[in-house]
C-alpha cells in the first residue's frame, strides 16, 4: 500500500511510477484529492493496468491490477 | 482518453479566444491575461507598491479565484488543506514573481506574446523549459515539500473572501484605491471591470475544471509522456495566434514589443528562475491562484508570497521595463536562482522520516 495522503502534484504519479519498475501484477494505493486519483489513473492506464477507485471518506483508495 | 484530450482542447481554445478579446477591449498588447503582471497591478493598486504606472486592481485576478471557487463549490471539490511546507512556498512564489517581473510576464502572458509575434518570449520559453527540467532532476531525486493536511472550511475561505471584498472595494470606493493616471502606462489599459471580472470568471471556472496549468504541461509530458495539459498549452497559443493574425494584432520581431525588453540572456534567466520555483511549487501562477480558489491554503500563501515579491520588485526597482532589466533585478534573479537551488537541495537530499 502506497500512501500518497496530502502529496500534492505530480508526486503521487511519481511515487507510483517508481513503484512500478518492479512490475507487480497489483499496486493499491491512497490519495486524498481527485486531481491524485485522475492523474494516477491515467498513469496506471498507461502502464497497461486496470484501476478500480474506492471512495473512502475523504479518501480515494485506488486499486491497480493486470 | 481522447475524450479528455478534446475538452482540454477546447478550453484553450476558448481562453485563447477570451485573451485576445481582453486586449481588443482594452488590456494592454499581449496581455489579455498575465497573472504576474496582474498580481503586480492589484499590489499597485493597493499601493503596496508606488509605482504609479501599474497601479490596478486587476478584476481578472478577482474572477480567476471566484470562479475556480464556484465551479469547485459546485462540483464538489472545494476541500480545504494545507499545512505544506507554508513559508517555503511564500519564499519561491516570492522569487517566481522576480523572475516573472524580470522577463514581464507569467509563463501565461509568454504564450500570448509569442502568439503576438514577440520573438523575446522564445529566449523565455527556452528558460522556461530548462527552469521546469531542473526541478524535475530534484522531483525524481525525491524532492517534497511534506504532506498537507485537511483544514476547516473556514481556512479555505478566507482567500475566496478576501477577493469578494476586493471587489466591493473597486466598485464601492474606488477612491481609497490607487489607479495609474490616463495614458500612465500598463496600469491605465484595461478593459471595463465587469467584462474583467466575466473573463476572470470564466478562465477560472474553465482552469477549474480542466486543471490547466502551463508548468503541468511541459513537466507531465517529460515526466510521464502525457500530453493533456501540454494540448490545452499549445490551443491557447494557436486560437491566440489565429485571433491576432485576424484582429490585425501580430507584429513579428524583438525591438519595440509592448510591454517587453530585448535583453536574451535576462528574459532566459527570468522564466529559468520562474519555471524552476513552479515546477517546485506543483503548479504555474495560474494554477496556484486556482488552487487557492478550491481552498488550497498552501496555494493562497504562494498567492501571497507572489503578491509581496511583485511589491518589492517595484519598490526595490527589481522589474525590467521596455528599455530593459535593472542592475537590482539582475542580482535579485541571480540571488533568487540560488535560494531555490537550495530549497530544492534541502527538501530532496537532507529529508527526515516522514511525520
Amino acid at each position: 500500500m502506497i500512501d500518497a495522503r496530502g502529496r500534492s502534484c505530480p508526486e503521487p504519479v511519481i511515487m507510483i511510477k517508481k513503484a512500478m519498475t518492479t512490475k507487480e501484477s497489483s499496486y493499491e494505493m491512497l490519495v486524498d484529492n481527485r486531481v491524485s486519483v485522475e492523474n494516477v489513473t491515467r498513469f496506471a492506464k498507461h502502464e497497461g493496468y486496470a484501476i478500480t477507485v474506492e471512495e473512502q471518506g475523504d479518501d480515494f483508495l485506488l486499486h491497480m491490477t493486470r | 482518453m481522447k475524450h479528455e484530450k478534446l475538452v482540454i482542447g477546447l478550453s484553450g481554445a476558448i481562453i485563447g479566444i477570451v485573451a485576445v478579446c481582453l486586449v481588443l477591449l482594452g488590456n494592454p498588447a499581449n496581455m489579455g491575461f498575465c497573472i504576474a503582471c496582474f498580481i503586480r497591478d492589484t499590489a499597485g493598486g493597493l499601493g503596496l507598491h508606488r509605482a504609479e504606472a501599474v497601479q490596478y486592481v486587476r478584476p481578472e485576478i478577482i474572477g480567476l479565484v471566484l470562479g475556480s471557487f464556484l465551479m469547485a463549490l459546485g462540483r464538489k471539490e472545494f476541500r480545504p488543506k494545507g499545512g505544506s511546507s507554508p513559508i517555503t512556498r511564500f519564499v519561491l512564489g516570492f522569487f517566481v514573481m522576480v523572475g516573472c517581473l524580470m522577463f514581464l510576464g507569467c509563463p501565461f502572458r509568454m504564450i500570448l506574446r509569442l502568439a503576438g509575434g514577440d520573438m523575446n518570449a522564445l529566449a523565455g520559453l527556452v528558460g522556461f523549459v530548462a527552469g521546469i527540467l531542473t526541478g524535475i532532476f530534484f522531483l525524481n531525486k525525491g524532492y517534497t515539500l511534506k504532506r498537507s493536511y485537511k483544514q476547516t472550511e473556514t481556512e479555505g475561505l478566507v482567500m475566496p473572501i478576501c477577493q469578494i471584498l476586493l471587489l466591493i472595494l473597486l466598485i464601492a470606493v474606488p477612491g481609497i484605491l490607487f489607479f495609474t493616471p490616463a495614458e500612465g502606462g500598463p496600469g491605465a489599459k484595461h478593459a471595463a471591470l465587469w467584462i474583467s471580472l466575466l473573463a476572470g470568471l470564466i478562465v477560472g471556472a474553465i482552469a477549474q475544471v480542466t486543471r490547466l496549468c502551463m508548468v503541468g504541461g511541459i513537466r507531465d509530458f517529460v515526466l510521464f509522456r502525457e500530453s493533456r495539459l501540454l494540448i490545452g498549452f499549445l490551443m491557447i497559443f494557436v486560437t491566440a495566434l489565429a485571433g491576432n493574425l485576424v484582429m490585425g494584432k501580430f507584429s513579428l520581431g524583438m525591438a519595440g514589443q509592448p510591454v517587453a525588453h530585448t535583453g536574451i540572456l535576462w528574459n532566459f534567466l527570468g522564466m529559468f528562475l520562474a519555471g524552476y520555483g513552479c515546477c517546485l511549487l506543483g503548479g504555474c501562477p495560474l494554477r496556484q491562484l486556482i488552487l487557492t480558489g478550491e481552498g488550497n491554503t498552501d496555494s493562497a500563501i504562494t498567492f501571497l508570497g507572489l503578491f509581496v515579491g511583485a511589491a518589492f520588485c517595484h519598490n526595490f526597482k527589481l522589474a525590467s521595463s521596455g528599455e530593459g532589466p535593472t542592475v537590482n533585478g539582475k542580482i535579485a534573479v541571480i540571488i533568487g536562482i540560488i535560494v531555490v537551488t537550495v530549497i530544492a537541495a534541502v527538501n530532496t537530499f537532507s529529508r527526515k522520516e516522514e511525520c
